[in-house]
């Protein structure tokens, strides 16, 4: 338990973590928002949206892989052309930026799908009576979507902290955790440890923490929005 | 100073939702729009809100056209059929929240959220979040609002709908006092005949996107001026009856030969007959008197009283009278109506006035 390498896998895990959410939920609730709420453009939208999750994650790790590639890729070669030295085989920066961007391409379209549901279950009525009383649209948003909303956020915040604990398949895919131990998570050094170097003891071990980590984030984030709802 | 309608409709693609409207509200005083669902109430609370545009026509308020002026600038407020509150502010912050809208300062607001409250007994619950009152207080938190707004236009929209019986007698009879005192004109949408009987004030009844008739509510009630609006403001819904003028007399179906002493004059012609569920006995003892027969149906028994259900010819009708009636479906029945408690309506559909 004092390994240095399962800290370090944890920390990055726990960086990765906050990173997503911190992108993912603000603006799936942003696209959300702004989607139609009637027309055609409603099913457009939802298909679009629905795309990317509908893709599996090596595909996702591979097309990626294949978009980055710095010198043939179209994201790769576009960056370096206005001046990035971008390479996520060998800058550790880059390839955190590409694991995190491929994730919120991945999985923004989730938090949106939960968002728009939870908006359009709010009457209309809703939006009429703070027509009426002169409300900003940002006072909208506080004081009615956001509330109405809470209870699918929290699902959605829940569903993408768990998800993103289990990632593992796309940064294995784009160049196996590395460079060196950069995008080592702890899914990744797990598999390592427990089928690269077969120490299973201590591979059990971890996997028990690991656990235990998830299920106290989920347990304390969980409490924390509820908090209010309950007392 | 009062609330116009002038030649206004409102059409959604190719279904006319109000068919052009000419009305004048009262100021100041409580006014029922009745009418069956989908007859337009809300399309045309819609549109004296400005919430929506019409098609045709114009609204004015106060003598001046308001058809284009956005609602955030019209004072004016709206309660509805499911209990709207702010989901995350105490009670307090839910009535003084038009206030703060208003930017009015605490010392300002306080005094008139907690008249508001009070008003309507939710004193108590001033801290309590919308989701820990019951549906009643929940409802009443949005009436504060509306009260405490100050707007001088208060639209209710089947405001007590969602309430259970006890406390939508109670409320009914709060609310025209409730805003009396502020002098606003209130409109409030209901399909409740009885409803509107008991708010008292004037009545507009609405029917197929038409506001057919309005007055003071009993005037409204007694005198109708066509069958739409009888039909309108009859539950149980209005008996019905053709007949034809003769040189004899009225004819109907199944040979039916009746004299009307208050139409003896009406020209040769058809029309239609309508009378009330409470007029339709099944007891005769007047001189003026009908005297028709049915088959049950149906009984309806709500403890002191029986809605008989009854077909006559292609007729469905319905008797409404004191006492628990059990009979059996099937049963001929004898029935008697005072002729001068019927209305008579040309094949306009025209009240024919009676001759007294």
């Amino acid at each position: 338990m004092r390994s240095e390498r399962f800290h370090d896998a944890l920390g990055r895990q726990l960086l990765f973590t906050l990173l997503i959410l911190l992108i993912e939920v603000p603006l799936g609730v942003g696209i959300a928002l702004t989607m139609p709420r009637q027309g055609i453009g409603v099913t457009i939208c939802l298909v679009l949206m629905a795309l990317p999750l509908l893709i599996p994650w090596n595909v996702v790790g591979a097309m990626w892989n294949i978009f980055a590639l710095p010198d043939i890729g179209l994201l790769g070669k576009m960056l370096n052309g206005v001046g990035f030295d971008y390479n996520f085989t060998q800058n550790p920066f880059w390839a955190w930026a590409t694991v995190v961007a491929m994730d919120v391409w991945h999985w923004t379209s989730l938090v949106v799908l939960l968002c728009y549901a939870g908006l359009r279950s709010i009457p209309d009525a809703y939006y009429q009576t703070s027509k009426i009383d002169g409300a900003t649209s940002w006072q909208v948003f506080r004081y009615i979507q956001l509330p109405k909303m809470k209870r699918v956020l929290t699902i959605a915040l829940l569903l993408r902290l768990m998800d993103s604990f289990m990632i593992y398949t796309e940064p294995f895919v784009l160049n196996g955790g590395g460079p060196g131990n950069s995008t080592t998570f702890l899914s990744i050094d797990l598999v390592k440890v427990a089928l690269g170097q077969f120490d299973l003891g201590p591979a059990a071990a971890m996997s028990i923490i690991y656990f235990f980590v998830v299920l106290l984030l989920c347990w304390v984030l969980y409490t924390l929005m509820m908090r209010d709802e309950t007392n | 100073m009062s609330l116009e309608f002038h030649e206004l409709s409102k059409q959604v693609y190719d279904e006319v939702h109000i068919a052009h409207t000419d009305l004048s509200l009262n100021p100041g005083v409580f006014n029922v729009l009745l009418g069956p669902t989908l007859s337009g109430k809300t399309s045309l609370m819609r549109l004296m809100a400005g919430l929506d545009q019409p098609s045709t026509g114009s609204v004015w308020f106060k003598g001046q056209n308001v058809t284009g002026i956005a609602v955030q600038r019209r004072n004016l407020a709206m309660v509805y059929q499911q209990f709207i509150n702010f989901p995350n502010m105490s009670v307090f912050e839910n009535i003084a929240s038009p206030l703060r809208i208003q930017k009015l300062s605490e010392s300002q607001l306080r005094p008139r959220v907690e008249k508001g409250a009070e008003l309507l007994k939710l004193t108590p619950y001033m801290h309590r979040k919308p989701n820990e009152l019951s549906g009643g207080q929940q409802q009443r938190t949005a009436l504060a609002r509306a009260l405490v707004k100050g707007a001088d236009l208060v639209l209710l929209d089947e405001p007590l709908v969602n309430l259970d019986y006890k406390l939508r007698e109670e409320l009914r009879e709060e609310l025209p006092r409730l805003f009396a005192d502020t002098g606003a004109t209130v409109v409030y949408a209901t399909t409740e005949p009885h409803e509107a009987l008991l708010m008292g004030g004037y009545t507009a009844t609405m029917r197929e996107g038409r506001v057919t008739q309005y007055g003071p509510t009993h005037e409204v009630f007694r005198k109708p001026h066509d069958l739409a609006t009888a039909k309108a403001f009859s539950d149980p819904p209005l008996n019905i009856l053709n007949l034809k003028r003769t040189a004899q007399g009225f004819e109907g179906e199944q040979g039916l030969s009746l004299k009307l002493p208050p139409f003896q004059n009406v020209p040769v012609d058809e029309y239609i007959l309508g009378f009330r569920p409470h007029h339709l006995q099944i007891q005769g003892n007047a001189k003026d008197i009908l005297e028709l027969s049915g088959e049950v149906t149906v009984t309806e028994i709500t403890g002191s009283e029986s809605f008989i259900h009854l077909k006559w010819a292609e007729h469905d009708w319905v008797a409404h009278t004191q006492g628990v009636m059990h009979l059996p479906p099937g049963e001929k029945l004898e029935l008697y109506v005072s002729a001068s408690n019927c209305l008579l309506f040309d094949d306009q559909e025209q009240l024919v006035p009676a001759q007294v």
